[in-house]
């Protein structure tokens, strides 16, 4: 192994061919050659934007309130983030929120049971939902926007036939008076005051999955692989990458946060509307792409997908703070994404060329 | 069937001391014929060199060494010992790396995590087992240094590199993993002249490592000047099987442009020269089924 490499001094085409690449790389272009930094900018404009045109925005408590926003949607960003770093979607995300609270509230009330029992039996089904998306994805090869399309409407049908069928209604019935109810609420729909600004649990829970996410990406072998199941998927495979496995745990992983996403919607109240949620898993998907998730896989991180969800908790509590009908609120939605993801293309390009 | 080499009686128990061999094989697609009879050895310190057309049955040869295909027929021995391989998992257990001409890499990734994907050093325990980032840093570099690449950043997406430089990420990641049979598919098909100069040096450099290289190409320049033994398909089946003493370079070329072929081309392009360098693509239409 050690014998006879050409020594460097052998291949003359080197300083010409190489200098322009092994220039001096400064902080600046490593910063410019970060994912997340396109959002950065966008938050940093929204902010502005609305500092400027609403007064109470300022306020710490509102600070409270956005952050709250922001944290609904971006502890499913980071999952849906990661499976889209992974190269797949998962257009069922959204409801699957909705049916791990369903799930949990109906086997608690229909067993009169503790509620912690009805919150571990759904985390197991939303788990169970995440390997059937991941199973199905990776035997028929068929692309994971047909089968998570399929597995949204079949969730949004057994959302609002299965509550009907028990319920008679399109809600669930009350469980605030159960066993277990007060610590299950505590645990995911508390709320906590720090220096006097009141934040909600979820804050702490995105926070906790973000930076889960992060380690697991940039330092775990299983991260490695995520960015190469979805860089060069053949690759991947050829060098003994567990392409399946790896997709199966990327589902697992968008199951998992839904669960937590569900079981905070469900203890925030004590009923669950069966219709909830349908829309959302583009919301998810829109924090993660304004955050620097290149759509088609192997590129992006965790903290822009946050970065992401932030920018959109501060557009639709900002338009409320303005005073200004909340309609606008999809087309602010719809033009931040359209320029996030200009700005990303445009930064990356520039990144990559002058490297 | 066997050219005119490798005295016989080779394939007994390893007797010839190859660390691949292949003796016969064969391969069918339904009822279509991808190779048929096809032999060839590798030995450590040793380039073996499998020319042929589009078309002659050069991936599917691959394919089967590298444990993605397995064979219908003959024998398939690594190391004296005969062998059916399930997956380029085992294959690379097995100490056969492959280095393909397109996926070798995941563009967006830096250099070190290509360079250690699917094998990377941890340390730590229990929940904090993490990636040892520094010690993968720093033997990528090492280990590109010792093949003459100076990288300045290793963190840089492995995409920015040129092709030549991306095989020779991948021939030493091979060599680094301790690969005892480095199989290099087209290493030298997309790139321009000085690239494929440094890529065979890698080449030679990993045969005095002491690897046993396969080296899949339709170029007999690049063969003859790094190979050892050189085996030529055509549409299927083995057309010849030299060592280096046994051919001259343009017989090699002659046999691998098909001889006949190469007149008819000459032929068609008489009221120009023929330039050397299309020796190796036969203008004569395509090869047909594999």
């Amino acid at each position: 192994m050690t014998a006879t490499a050409p020594p460097v001094k052998d291949r003359p085409g080197r300083p010409a061919g190489g200098d322009e690449r092994l220039l001096h790389d400064s902080p600046l272009r490593k910063l410019l050659g970060r994912p997340e930094l396109g959002s950065v900018v966008g938050a940093l404009a929204v902010f502005l934007f609305f500092a400027f045109v609403a007064d109470s925005f300022l306020q710490l408590s509102s600070f409270g309130t956005v952050l709250y926003a922001a944290s609904t949607i971006g502890i499913m960003a980071v999952p849906v983030a990661l499976l889209m770093i992974g190269g797949e979607f998962d257009l069922s995300a959204g409801v699957m929120v909705t049916s791990s609270a369903l799930v949990s509230s109906m086997f608690s009330f229909q067993m009169t049971a503790n509620v912690w029992v009805g919150v571990l039996v759904s985390l197991l089904v939303t788990l169970a939902f995440g390997v059937f998306n991941g199973v199905m994805l990776t035997r028929t090869k068929l692309p994971s926007f047909i089968i998570t399309l399929g597995t949204f409407l079949m969730l949004t049908g057994l959302n609002l036939g299965l509550t009907k069928l028990i319920s008679d209604t399109v809600s669930t019935k009350s469980i605030g008076d159960m066993e277990g109810f007060p610590s299950a609420r505590k645990l995911f729909a508390s709320q906590l005051t720090v220096g006097g600004v009141e934040l909600k649990v979820t804050i702490l829970w995105w926070a906790g999955l973000v930076a889960v996410a992060t380690w697991i990406l940039l330092r775990t072998r299983f991260g490695n692989w995520i960015f190469a199941v979805g860089g060069n998927v053949d690759a991947a495979r050829a060098v003994g990458v567990p392409v399946l496995k790896t997709k199966i745990a990327l589902y697992m992983g968008v199951a998992f946060c839904a669960w937590i996403a569900g079981q905070h919607l469900l203890f925030s109240f004590d009923v669950v509307q069966s219709g909830e949620g349908v829309g959302n898993e583009l919301i998810y998907i829109i924090a993660a792409v304004i955050g620097g998730c290149l759509i088609t896989g192997g590129y992006g991180s965790a903290i822009g997908s946050a970065v992401g969800a932030f920018i959109f908790g501060m557009t639709s509590k900002g338009i409320v703070y303005a005073e200004w009908n909340p309609d606008w609120f999809k087309f602010f939605l719809g033009a931040m994404l359209l320029l996030a993801t200009l700005l990303n293309a445009w930064v990356r390009k520039r990144a990559e060329a002058t490297r | 069937m066997t050219g005119d080499t490798t005295a016989g009686g080779a394939t007994v128990g390893g007797a010839s001391g190859a660390l691949v061999e292949l003796d016969n094989v064969s391969k069918y697609y339904g009822n279509i014929r991808a190779l048929e009879g096809v032999s060839l050895e590798v030995h450590a310190g040793g380039i073996s060199c499998v020319l042929g057309d589009n078309g002659a049955g050069k991936s599917t040869l691959i394919k089967i060494i590298a444990g993605l295909h397995r064979h219908d027929a003959g024998d398939f021995l690594i190391e004296g010992e005969k062998t059916t391989l399930a997956s380029p998992r085992e294959a690379l257990d097995r100490g056969i790396a492959t280095v393909y001409q397109d996926l070798a890499v995941v563009p967006l990734m830096p250099v070190w995590r290509n360079f250690f994907l699917g094998s990377e050093p941890r340390k730590g325990s229990g929940p904090f087992k993490r990636l040892d980032v520094a010690l993968m840093r720093e033997t990528t570099r090492a280990e590109l240094l010792r093949m003459g690449i100076d990288l300045r950043d290793v963190d840089q997406p492995i995409g920015t590199l040129s092709g030549g430089e991306r095989q020779c990420v991948a021939i030493a990641r091979a060599v680094y993993f301790g690969a005892k049979v480095l199989v290099l598919d087209e290493p030298t098909a997309a790139l321009g002249v000085k690239q494929s100069g440094v890529v065979l040096k890698y080449v030679a450099a990993a045969r005095d490592a002491g690897l046993g290289v396969v080296l899949i190409t339709h170029n007999p320049h690049h063969a003859y000047l790094v190979g050892d033994r050189f085996v030529l398909l055509k549409r299927g089946v083995m057309s010849g099987s030299h060592t280096k003493d046994s051919i001259t370079l343009d017989e090699l070329t002659r046999q691998m442009a098909g001889g006949s072929e190469l007149e008819e081309l000459s032929h068609e392009l008489e009221r120009a020269p023929v330039p050397s360098h299309l020796g190796g693509h036969p203008g004569g239409g395509p090869a047909g089924t594999n």
